[in-house]
């Protein structure tokens, strides 16, 4: 291992968000069927939620003071990384049932990894993000784990 | 869905036109205020982009989409691997499309290796979906 990882941004591997729990309605089904071009009537009536609804369920909702200047939410979660320059990330999501409205959902961020690699033009960071949503029974719903790269 | 599934069988493509009102309407329901994708001085100015940028995520759902309503009453989809390799502007038309590379009948699940390119033919962001079928 080089040096660009110190022990501190390490230390963060294996921290976890606050559990969030909210609750999916026909009308937000509706408003990203229509926002996403999706042309399926059960999803633009709002009977079940597409895939990759959970993004709309659980993207962060901060106060607009908390927004930084290009107006990114900051990812509390996140240490400060000694590289900042975000390149393409990758995602790996599992269905495992769909989500209706009146379902109340909790999702719960865990930082599941932090490492370096040496790319052509330099060392890369890589961090992984596994986002876990669950039921109210405790059953999973989706689990999706982010990769991203910063350089 | 018809026909069922071979391997090497090309799914319907679809494409996108990415529309400027789209992209206000899908960010806002995401509760995103990240400028590169509305505010054009901001992007081309300050971040040097060619124009307003698609948010990655909306090209992810048009993965989706795809494969989706080939699948229509027929299954669902049980899981998606993809990256975002290059960014799409508004203004461009982008195509998603995808190829089955493995069906089990035995089990009804489906693999199809899925993209999305842009009107120059370039992978914007190429992916893994797999599904089930409806035995």
């Amino acid at each position: 291992m080089s040096g660009l990882l110190s022990e501190h941004v390490l230390s963060y591997i294996g921290r976890q968000s606050e559990p969030r729990r909210e609750i999916a309605t026909r009308r937000d089904i509706r408003k990203y069927a229509v926002a996403t071009n999706n042309r399926q009537s059960k999803y633009l009536n709002g009977d079940v939620a597409p895939p990759l609804f959970h993004l709309h369920l659980f993207w962060e909702v901060v106060p607009l003071s908390e927004l930084s200047p290009d107006g990114v939410s900051i990812d509390t979660l996140l240490p400060k990384f000694p590289l900042e320059k975000a390149m393409a990330g990758g995602l790996e999501i599992t269905y495992h049932r769909p989500i209706k409205p009146g379902d109340w959902l909790t999702a719960t961020r865990t930082l599941t990894d932090i490492y370096e690699k040496s790319g052509r033009s330099g060392a890369l960071i890589f961090y992984e993000v596994l986002m876990e949503v669950r039921d109210d029974a405790g059953n999973p719903v989706v689990s999706e784990k982010t990769t991203r790269i910063l350089r | 869905m018809t026909p069922a599934p071979t391997v090497g069988m090309a799914i319907p493509e679809r494409e996108h036109g990415c529309d400027v009102v789209q992209q206000m309407l899908y960010n806002a329901s995401l509760w995103n205020g990240h400028r590169i994708h509305f505010d054009t001085p901001y992007a081309t100015e300050v971040e040097g982009y060619p124009g307003l940028v698609v948010a990655g995520p909306l090209i992810g759902d048009w993965l989706h989409q795809v494969v989706d309503e080939w699948l229509g009453e027929a299954g669902a989809i049980t899981g998606i691997s993809y990256s975002n390799r290059v960014a799409a502007f508004v203004g461009e038309t982008i195509t998603a499309g995808g190829t089955v590379t493995d069906f089990d009948p035995e089990t009804g699940e489906v693999t199809i290796d899925v993209h999305v390119k842009n009107d120059r033919g370039e992978v914007l962001a190429p992916g893994v979906i797999t599904a089930r079928l409806e035995k």
